[in-house]
């Protein structure tokens, strides 16, 4: 069953980015960014969905993960004068060692409390990059235009905001998380978080540290939510507070559940569904937020499971 | 100079103490975190305003504020908790999720109807306690007072009320409770009102000091949060404790340093709570 569902999986992953790959020849200019920019976000959200499809833990703080990857590529870059691909290597560090030790507070306490806790340190992150605001450009934040050069392949240089180099990027960010993310989640250590997801204690008495399980989890999770972050910095080349307040947060929460937690694809179907939603209310009024508060409700009573999970419980057993 | 911040904390601490009690009781006895609280708070506030503004009086618009924002308030939390939260069927998480979605409702409504600036509604009295070295504003005391009758009404209510004791009853176990013939639907209702109402009540109060807008509900929301959390998820004993614990050294921090410090400092406090008690300081179980 795993077996074939792995193959499944890879083939059904396949066919979904090599038509992305194939689209950007034929998409027309708007809707090429909107592409990209899904992709993106889409990758943290695959992320997320690490944590709380994968896992069942829910976090009300990623965006603390997204941004601290963000701050510390964009930051090293502004002033130590790194590389970019210095810059992401130091933020995906970064981050790695902010889930950590995040993890090993907050994991300590469970359900309800864990939600909170998130929450408060995404909040206090926040405060935290408002307050040092002699060093991160506060809420106005910056930009790395200046910083970055540009980019040679084939011995042609490219910028790094150039739509292709963009949309080709967060492909292969998304690639990559994909690829990664399901073969952790069919493999022994997978099944091993889906076992706590589904009975904690029950895990626990099978043997398992549950909590190093965890810590594995959030600390994956966090790091991919911070090079999410570090390649936004990249390929937008502006770094600011947004990205770190709670609506950010919520996003990948609202994405998840949408295109279904706990299933691969889920999350990319999310986003996108969701971005062109906000797109089109954006262009009749500017309280596009109500429509996220409307969608977050509808979503969760009259589908828990999301659109992929619906379509596994119905149809594809073998979806992971 | 520390005298004043001490005043201005436990008034603060009071506001703080009825806000986080609302949560506390929606916790204990429903078992879910109502993450649209705040929201519950700000139309108070909003409210306040458009009671104010509706009878160009101050007083009476006080006192029609002070009256109807609870009920108005309530109404929406029944509503909520009758089409939402029982339709997740109180699930923790979906409740959460459900929640959010309540608050990014309530706030843009708020927008549409109220407008994004922030506006100013008048105290219903004023007058200074003058104190040897200086004064004081009248209406923050009244504040303090009124907020503390409030929380003495509800521990009477808790703790000498049928209805009290039903919601104490379900609050220990709610199938128990069910087979003795507590009506639990209409506890978890009413508690929800109860909730709402009593956070409602604190934005009338408040609003006075300072202005009424749509996103004034966050602040608050995480404070009592924190409140909650050292208090121990679902203690009211602990959530009044822990009120007048977060609401005084907020007062007293706020003045030497920025309030964005005060409150990465209680942050902190509370990791390092988590991390000595998991189960905040009067947990009844840990979580």
């Amino acid at each position: 069953m795993r077996r074939k569902s792995l193959k499944y999986a890879l083939f059904m992953q396949g066919g979904v980015l090599l038509l992305l790959f194939l689209l950007q020849f034929f998409l027309p200019a708007y809707h090429h960014s909107s592409f990209s920019k899904i992709m993106i976000l889409a990758s943290y959200a695959i992320g997320y969905n690490f944590l709380l499809g994968y896992t069942g833990l829910m976090s009300l703080g990623h965006a603390m993960f997204f941004a601290s990857g963000m701050y510390s590529a964009g930051l090293s870059i502004f002033y130590f004068g790194f590389t970019p691909l210095e810059g992401m290597i130091f933020g995906t560090l970064f981050t790695l060692t902010v889930s950590l030790i995040f993890g090993l507070f907050a994991l300590r306490t469970k359900a309800v409390s864990f939600l909170i806790v998130t929450l408060m340190f995404g909040q206090t992150f926040y405060l935290a990059i408002l307050y040092y605001n002699e060093f991160t450009y506060g809420q106005d934040g910056f930009s790395l235009t200046d910083y970055l050069g540009t980019l040679s392949i084939l011995g042609k240089e490219y910028l790094y905001s150039d739509p292709a180099i963009r949309y080709n990027f967060a492909l292969i960010l998304l690639a990559s998380y994909l690829l990664i993310t399901t073969l952790i989640v069919l493999s022994p250590v997978g099944r091993i978080l889906i076992a706590i997801r589904e009975n904690e204690p029950r895990t626990q008495l099978l043997g398992y540290n549950v909590f190093s399980y965890k810590l594995f989890a959030l600390t994956f999770s966090g790091t991919l939510a911070g090079i999410s972050g570090a390649m936004h910095a990249l390929l937008y080349s502006y770094i600011g507070t947004t990205f770190a307040e709670i609506h950010h947060s919520i996003s990948p929460l609202l994405w998840t559940l949408l295109g279904g937690a706990g299933t691969i694809i889920g999350p990319l179907l999310g986003t996108g569904i969701m971005f062109y939603l906000i797109d089109f209310i954006s262009g009749i009024t500017s309280n596009y937020l109500l429509v996220v508060g409307v969608v977050l409700v509808l979503t969760i009573i009259w589908f828990p499971l999301g659109i992929m999970g619906t379509i596994r419980q119905k149809w594809l057993k073998w979806l992971p | 100079m520390v005298f004043l911040a001490l005043l201005d904390g436990t008034v603060t601490a009071f506001v703080l103490a009825l806000i986080a009690l609302g949560l506390s009781l929606v916790f204990g006895v429903m078992r879910i975190v109502n993450v649209a609280h705040g929201e519950f708070f700000m139309l108070g506030a909003v409210l306040s305003w458009f009671a104010y503004h509706w009878t160009g009086d101050a007083l009476w618009g006080f006192i029609l504020a002070l009256l109807v924002a609870p009920v108005i308030v309530g109404v929406i939390a029944v509503l909520s908790e009758r089409y939402i939260l029982r339709k997740v069927h109180y699930n923790p998480e979906s409740t959460i999720v459900a929640t959010i979605g309540i608050l990014y409702v309530i706030q843009q409504l708020t927008l549409m109807l109220f407008g994004p600036e922030a506006r100013p509604v008048e105290a219903p009295i004023y007058f200074r306690v003058v104190f040897p070295w200086f004064g004081y504003s009248g209406y923050k005391l009244l504040v303090a007072a009124m907020s503390g009758l409030c929380l003495c009404g509800v521990w009477i209510l808790m703790k000498r009320s049928k209805l009290g004791l039903y919601m104490r009853a379900t609050q220990q176990d709610h199938e128990i409770a069910t087979t003795f013939g507590v009506p639990t639907k209409k506890i978890y209702a009413s508690v929800f009102a109860l909730g709402g109402g009593l956070a409602a009540l604190a934005g009338v109060l408040v609003v006075p000091i300072r202005q009424a807008d749509h996103l004034m509900g966050l602040e608050p929301l995480l404070l009592s949060f924190i409140v909650v959390i050292i208090g121990g998820l679902g203690s009211l004993r602990g959530t009044i404790i822990a009120a007048f614990l977060i609401g005084i050294s907020d007062g007293i921090i706020s003045v030497f340093y920025e309030p964005t410090l005060a409150k990465m400092l209680a942050t902190l406090f509370v990791v390092m709570i988590l991390i000595i008690k998991p189960g905040g300081l009067f947990g009844e179980s840990p979580q």
